[in-house]
């Protein structure tokens, strides 16, 4: 009995976060059942996580625009840029494909750092700032690709970012021939290595004689994340395995989830974004930071375009039309807050996931697009009631 | 007692973790002046913003009676048509609007759809008359000093015709010019048959201006004293409010003089941009090592600006002048280069510049200090709410844990908090701005205590405050700034409060 209870109070308290982890579950489930199980296929399951990396990567960055009270509407057209950049140097410049890769992501910075400069230096607000930008991306990419039109990539191992999979492990090619091995291994270390982090982390609180979950709610955690893991990669080993996209979406987002909890820079970001004043006499430079957080934005905005256009295998016109859009939504589904200070890289990706999720379901089931957008939209809005209120009053 | 205008009974009222108010039952006479007190965390804000509806019926037990009537206000346009109005402890006006939008806000006087300005403007000019208010109600609130814009809330809150006014803390950022007058216009208003509810933790004012006392410890009522009945003293109050005697306000100390200079600062004079003047002229002086400098001055002669312009200027003033800190000199262009150094300032706001409301205790604590946690950049957050537990236990921080949200704690308490964080970083020059503003007694003594500590290991303060007997009581030598400019100095021994008023206003 109190196991239901422990269970209910940890639900009551962080019904906000757990919120949006039920809301793409129960997303999830309905497609299931829509469209009698093809969503959760394997193969689906496989592209859907395709199709969520590259606005995945402009939602991590975005997030920490957010926190910091800013906005970037420019990631959109710079990524469609930096894509045709990407495919120019590779087709008609004919560079090698890791130097091309190290200049788009350098542009990348670059041109963040560019965007932010009349917002740091000059305390231009970013919509403007970045909606300028935007707008000269926009050209830019057209400029970029107009005597080509589209530019179609031929280099197999730069198509493979965004197509292809991780190899399997070539001993074992007779033992279970269906299955991807080597994500299974990965899936299963991924589970011990969490397994046993968390209860390190419980045993040093407990030697500080901090608060910590109890025993049961600490188990269930432990079971319901690697159960949740576990079906993640026996999924997606039952099809290809884990795709390079996954890798590096999940790369950038340990990295961020760590910066942003783990360190002094990330405590830093969100005190910015709590309160400018007493972060700036709290010795913390505001400027200094906000070219951090934009260059950051540039650096993923670039991945971000090489994914797309590696995932399309060429570079077009209107590539990247939106993405900032989809990006901002993503976050703002995912609990940042407009007012700035709040919100979380992991939230984000699930945010993402919804958005992806809502698309991908909704086309399976052949819904029109006119729909999909007034869907989507009211999503949104639900999504960020939803954090609004169960945030006020858990005041 | 004559007939209540207002009785609250049997009030409970929960937050996670905290009962604020426990069975809490207050009653108040029509037309007299009720001042309430206790503690940091006592409960007293919580309590009126259960009087003004701010939590609404059936978000507390207990019943309200108004006018005899039973009361359940659901929000605060409740409780200000029934004839309450509160003024909270921290200011409400929105600083880019004018006089008269601010006080008719909420409450335009329109013509079906369109407000009616010129109304406007002639009512708000009688309500700033009725405040013994004399500026142009067409200034903005931003270029108003704090004493005028407290006017204006009453001015607000008289334009509601209330018929109960609730003041939470009014004088605790007013200099004694600035309270007297205030003071003075509730004693007008009580003349017009307005009640008046006043929470304040300066009990000498309590003791001029009310007609009876209520006191709240931890949640609970202790007692209503009849001040016509002579039962009202400071010593009765701090007994009452503590639970305890407590002799001295100021503890002892062992003045060691040292001769070694530590800051030095010559012919400073900072240009405010923003402003388009000289906001400091020609400022020298020094802080010796092991010394409590004070600065004393009235509001707005620049003392803020002062502090701000060593502490690496964040205002972005233009500087003219030279600072020696262990003559050596000094160009700091930013508070990051003046933490390194070994100074911190604890600024006069908290909740603009001083604190993080949105995060937690332990957050605020250690922001200005990240590295002492952290290793390679990481932050070690065990080791952080080790350091968060001990500041709670050493400056009495009254929160169930230090993972509470600092907007959640009462006005005392954030600043401690806000102190914490500075000692933490454990400077050899720290710089204190109206450190006690609303904090009570008890936690008053505290911080002086610790100041005294401080100093006893070598470190060095300054002091800005406007409340005189803190400044006679605490300082080794005192300053005096007038219009951006020092007027005087004065060593302890010399030191009076007509020396030191005299010098501030010329
Ligand atoms: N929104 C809230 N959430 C959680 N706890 C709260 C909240 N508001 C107040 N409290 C707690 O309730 C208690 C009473 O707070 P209150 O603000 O009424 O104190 P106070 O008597 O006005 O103190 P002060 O003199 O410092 O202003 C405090 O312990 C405070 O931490
Ligand atoms: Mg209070």
């Amino acid at each position: 009995m109190s196991f239901f209870r422990n269970a209910q109070k940890l639900l009551r308290q962080n019904i906000r976060e757990y919120g949006m982890y039920i809301a793409l579950f129960v997303i999830m489930a309905i497609f299931t059942y829509t469209t009698e199980g093809v969503f959760i296929s394997p193969r689906n399951i496989s592209n859907l996580f395709n199709q969520t990396g590259y606005i995945a990567i402009l939602a991590v960055g975005m997030t920490l625009v957010i926190v910091i009270r800013h906005i970037d509407l420019s990631v959109g057209f710079l990524a469609g840029f930096l894509g045709a950049v990407a495919a120019t140097a590779l087709v008609f410049w004919k560079l090698p494909l890791i130097v091309v890769i190290v200049l788009v992501l350098l542009l990348g910075i670059l041109a963040g750092l560019i965007t932010s400069f009349p917002v740091a230096q000059l305390k231009i607000p970013s919509f403007v700032a970045s909606l300028a930008a935007m707008l000269i991306y926009r050209g830019a990419l057209v400029l970029a690709t107009i005597k080509t039109g589209t530019i179609v990539i031929p280099d197999p191992i730069f198509n493979a970012i965004g197509n292809g999979y991780i190899p399997d492990l070539p001993i074992l090619a007779d033992f279970l021939p269906n299955i991807h091995k080597l994500t299974l291994l990965i899936g299963l270390l991924a589970v011990i290595l969490f397994v046993i982090s968390e209860i390190s982390s419980r045993r040093k609180k407990q030697a500080y004689n901090f608060e910590v979950l109890s025993m049961d709610m600490f188990i269930l955690k432990l079971v319901f994340v690697s159960a949740l893991v576990g079906g993640i990669t026996w999924v997606l080993a039952g099809y290809n395995g884990i795709s390079w996209t996954l890798v590096i979406v999940l790369v950038v987002v340990a990295l961020y989830h760590f910066i942003t909890t783990q360190t002094v820079l990330g405590r830093h970001i969100y005190a910015i974004g709590g309160n400018p004043e007493a972060a700036e006499l709290s010795g913390i430079s505001v400027k200094n930071l906000t070219y951090i957080v934009f260059g950051s934005m540039g650096l993923l905005t670039a991945l971000s375009g090489i994914l797309f256009t590696s995932r399309l295998q060429s570079a077009t016109t209107t590539a990247g039309t939106l993405f900032e859009l989809d990006a901002i939504a993503a976050a703002y589904v995912g609990g940042v807050s407009a007012a700035g200070g709040v919100g979380k890289v992991t939230g984000s990706i699930i945010g993402a996931l919804v958005m992806m999720s809502l698309t991908s379901g909704m086309n399976l089931m052949g819904i029109d697009i006119s729909l999909q957008y007034i869907v989507r939209g009211a999503v949104l809005v639900a999504a960020v009631v939803f954090d609004v209120t169960t945030r006020t009053s858990s005041k | 007692m004559s007939t209540p205008i207002l009785e609250m009974q049997h009030i409970t009222k929960e937050f996670p973790g905290v009962k604020a108010l426990n069975d809490v039952s207050f009653r108040v006479a029509a037309g007299e002046i009720h001042c309430l007190v206790g503690e940091n965390g006592a409960g007293k804000s919580t309590l009126m913003k259960v009087l003004s509806g701010v939590y609404p019926h059936g978000s507390y037990s207990g019943d309200i009676l108004f006018n005899g009537q039973a009361q359940k206000f659901s929000g605060i346009r409740d409780s200000e048509k029934a004839g309450i109005a509160i003024i909270y402890q921290e200011l409400a006006l929105v600083p880019e609007m004018t006089v008269f939008e601010n006080i008719f806000l909420g409450n335009e006087i329109h013509n079906g759809f369109t407000v009616d300005w010129n109304e406007t403007i002639k009512r708000a000019t009688e309500m700033l008359t009725k405040v013994h208010l004399d500026v142009n109600p067409e200034m903005k609130i931003k270029d108003l000093g704090v004493g005028k814009q407290q006017l204006i809330e009453i001015a607000k809150a008289l334009s509601k015709h209330v018929q109960l006014l609730i003041l939470d803390e009014p004088t605790a950022a007013l200099n004694e010019t600035d309270s007297e007058n205030l003071l003075d216009l509730l004693r007008g208003l009580k003349d017009h048959g307005v009640t008046c509810i006043l929470i304040s933790h300066k009990l000498k004012e309590v003791i001029s201006i009310a007609d009876s006392v209520t006191v709240l410890r931890d949640g609970k009522t202790i007692c209503t004293l009849d001040a016509h009945q002579g039962e009202v003293s400071e010593a009765v109050l701090i007994k009452h409010m503590v639970g305890r005697e407590i002799d001295n306000i100021y503890p002892p100390r062992q003045r060691m003089a040292s001769e070694e200079i530590l800051l030095e600062v010559r012919n400073w004079s900072a240009y405010d941009p923003n402003l388009g003047r000289n906001v400091l002229k020609e400022i020298s002086f020094n802080v010796k090592k092991g010394e409590i400098i004070g600065f004393a001055g009235l509001m707005g002669s620049g003392r803020t600006e002062l502090a701000k312009s060593i502490f690496g200027n964040p205002g972005g003033y233009h500087i003219q002048g030279e600072m020696y800190l262990r003559g050596v000199q000094q160009n700091f262009s930013h508070p990051q280069q003046a933490i390194s150094a070994g100074v911190a300032y604890v600024t006069e706001d908290r909740k603009g510049n001083g604190l993080i409301l949105i995060q937690d205790v332990k957050q605020n604590i250690t922001l200005a200090n990240l590295r002492a946690i952290s290793e390679r950049g990481v932050v070690d957050s065990n080791a952080e709410v080790k350091v968060a537990n001990e500041y709670k236990t050493s400056l009495n921080i009254k929160t169930p844990t230090v993972e509470q949200t600092v907007g959640n704690l009462s006005g005392g308490n954030q600043q401690k908090v806000s102190v914490a964080k500075w000692l933490f970083v454990k400077p050899d020059l720290l710089i204190l701005d109206e450190p006690t503003r609303g904090i009570d007694v008890g936690a008053k003594y505290e911080i002086y205590t610790i100041m005294t500590r401080l100093v006893e290991q070598g470190l060095s303060i300054i002091m800005i405050s406007s409340e005189l007997p803190e400044i006679l009581g605490m300082s080794d030598r005192v300053y005096i700034v007038s219009s951006g400019k020092i007027t005087g100095e004065l060593p302890a021994g010399e030191a009076t409060q007509e020396k030191i008023m005299h010098l501030a206003t010329n």
